[in-house]
């Protein structure tokens, strides 16, 4: 399942926005991946050169192609670590793609009697508010969560906030931050240990690319 | 939820068919008779177990263990592990056998699950445990005999990761006195595996450099024999010294079994410390993204069910290690088919009893007339199934 060739590093990658930011952080660190793929639509690319195999995954799904094995090591925000929940190691924060989980209103914000929160995190929201000692009753959207409160049907919501720029012109505003969210290095429980001297190698490059970035 | 489908099972529940059992049974078999090799016997022990008793001594966490109510109003489970409920036998039917003890076992245990995770609420075991026996040479048997299990079972490319919790708390101790919470918690992100949360924290806690450098060296810890000297140069600690002492004598008897090239050192591998109490270890497969063995030291439980005892074993996951054997075409099985009619019946199923004495597989089946395949082109397959001889009564008499 992990590939038979022993060799070969098998990395789940998040398509769009954030494969451009690791791909390029890859590059910084020496390794050989052409930009050519930074618009691919294929869904495995070999880089024979690099010794690894990108496998193009919707971000949500790499920590489950990476708790499965399926791939070697991954990489995936911060949000989708939470709300997903899965055992893997979580080697290296990667400092990419960087914003914040946070809860936002409407400016004239009261708490009401039932609160609702709807948000693409339900887990997220969920654990927020219960250690808040909060009963909320949390809605699951898919997307344009800001919606739900300018149409009531939350009264807050939980969601991913990069510059702010969305909520302003929706005549929102952030209330609270609940988290950093950055990009992470990940990786199976065992490729960690079976592959150890190939993840920490490259493990040591990335942190060294990054500390020079500073 | 809907009313299920009259196809539907429990999320996180597998039927085993025919061909699926016949390996299931062949791993099974052959990893209980290794371990019989080694002087374990085996035991079984209920399904159900109480909550109060073996439910809360086991290692697993309270939100993913079955409960049930028994008609008396009282919780059950459904045994998450063996080990909880070896320790009660231990404690009370086997009281007054002599330690050390050596048990073994191959049984169905249960985890809850979350939905859609995809993960086994029910899954076999295969396992033992060494009961009154605290030596380095105790943990070093029951390892030596994971990796033999693991060979027994047919797997080939496999790593054993062996560690002691005993390092980790006795590092923390010493570097972060006094200081409870910031040790819990620090454990508590490496158990989680959460390598960045560990070193952010390192960063935030009011610690010298040369410190914080060392625990976050910690994360590197891994290798041969040499960690264990490495290891030693870290701590001025009692408890870290003693534990990697003992890593270097369970080194040593595994070297004298022989078996070192499948072993690596890593006192990054950690298990539940609420549990485990000394060496822990995990074994991986080349080919499975989780591991197939794991076990360790557990010198806490046995005084819960009021025999104080130090204890070591493991579990192997039988059936992921299903998973890692292909589907090998195992000795094709001689089959024999014999058709009979009324008149052939007397004959017919006297052969079959002659037949299945000398082992033979013999599946008989009555018919009016004799089916117009197997009558004309000697071909062997009837009902869906070939045999290797088919012979009949039919009519006119024996005919193969």
């Amino acid at each position: 399942m992990n590939g038979n060739n022993e060799n070969v590093l098998r990395v789940a990658m998040p398509k769009g926005r954030i494969y451009k930011q690791a791909s390029q952080l890859f590059r910084d660190a020496g390794l050989p991946i052409p930009t050519e793929y930074d618009d691919t639509r294929k869904l495995i690319i070999e880089l024979p050169e690099a010794k690894m195999e990108f496998i193009m995954a919707k971000p949500v799904d790499v920590p489950t192609y990476v708790e499965y094995g399926v791939t070697d090591i991954g990489i995936v925000g911060k949000d989708v670590l939470m709300e997903e929940n899965r055992d893997v190691y979580e080697l290296l924060d990667l400092g990419i793609a960087r914003c914040r989980m946070s809860v936002i209103a409407l400016p004239d914000w009261k708490q009401a009697i039932h609160p609702r929160v709807a948000t693409k995190y339900p887990n997220v929201a969920s654990a927020y508010f219960r250690e808040l000692g909060q009963q909320v009753e949390v809605i699951k959207l898919n997307g344009s969560i800001e919606l739900a409160p300018m149409i009531g049907l939350a009264d807050r919501i939980v969601d991913m906030v990069e510059t702010g720029q969305t909520l302003k012109e929706n005549g929102l505003v952030e209330q609270t931050e609940i988290f950093e969210i950055t990009s992470r290095l990940i990786a199976n429980r065992v490729s960690y240990r079976m592959k150890n001297e190939r993840i920490q190698t490259l493990c040591d490059l990335l942190q060294e690319t990054l500390a020079s970035r500073v | 939820m809907s009313k299920p489908k009259v196809f539907e099972k429990p999320i996180g529940v597998k039927d085993y068919l025919p061909d699926v059992v016949k390996k299931l049974r062949a791993v099974e078999h052959k990893v209980l008779s290794c371990m019989e090799g080694w002087g374990y016997e085996q035991i079984i022990t209920p399904t159900m177990e109480f909550y109060d008793t073996v439910g809360v001594a086991s290692s697993t966490s309270d939100a993913k263990l079955f409960k049930l109510l028994n008609n008396r109003g009282t919780t059950l489970v459904l045994r998450s592990d063996m080990t909880a409920p070896i320790a009660r036998v231990v404690s009370s039917l086997l009281k007054d056998k002599q330690f050390p003890l050596r048990l073994s076992y191959h049984s169905n245990v249960f985890r809850t699950i979350e939905e859609e995770a995809g993960r086994e609420a029910e899954f076999f075991q295969t396992g033992l445990e060494l009961v009154g026996d605290s030596s380095p040479e105790a943990d070093a048997e029951v390892v030596a005999l994971a990796i033999a299990s693991l060979q027994a079972a047919g797997v080939e490319r496999f790593k054993i990761a062996i560690g002691h919790v005993g390092f980790l708390n006795g590092v923390l101790e010493e570097a972060l006195k006094d200081r409870l919470d910031d040790q819990a918690s620090l454990k508590e992100k490496l158990l989680r595996r959460d390598y960045v949360a560990y070193k952010a924290q390192l960063n935030q806690l009011q610690l010298s450099d040369t410190v914080r450098k060392e625990l976050s060296d910690l994360l590197r810890l891994r290798g041969g024999e040499e960690i264990c000297e490495h290891a030693l140069t870290v701590s001025n600690n009692n408890t870290a010294r003693e534990a990697i002492k003992h890593l270097c004598e369970i080194w040593a008897v595994l070297e004298a079994y022989g078996v070192c090239d499948h072993v690596l050192i890593d006192l990054t591998m950690i298990g539940d410390f609420s549990y485990y109490t000394g060496m822990t270890f995990e074994g991986y497969a080349a080919d499975l993204g989780f591991p197939v063995v794991s076990g360790g030291r557990y010198d806490n439980l046995l005084s819960q069910f009021g025999r104080p005892a130090p204890a070591t074993g493991f579990a192997l996951k039988t059936t992921r290690v299903l998973e890692l054997l292909g589907n090998d075409q195992d000795e094709q099985l001689q089959k024999t088919l014999i058709i009979y009619d009324e008149q052939g019946r007397l004959e017919a199923l006297q052969q079959a009893q002659a037949l299945r004495a000398e082992g033979h597989h013999v599946i008989t089946s009555k018919v009016s007339q004799l089916p117009a395949q197997l009558a004309s082109s000697g071909d062997m397959s009837y009902q869906g199934v070939t045999y290797t001889a088919v012979k009949t009564y039919v009519g006119e008499g024996e005919k193969v």
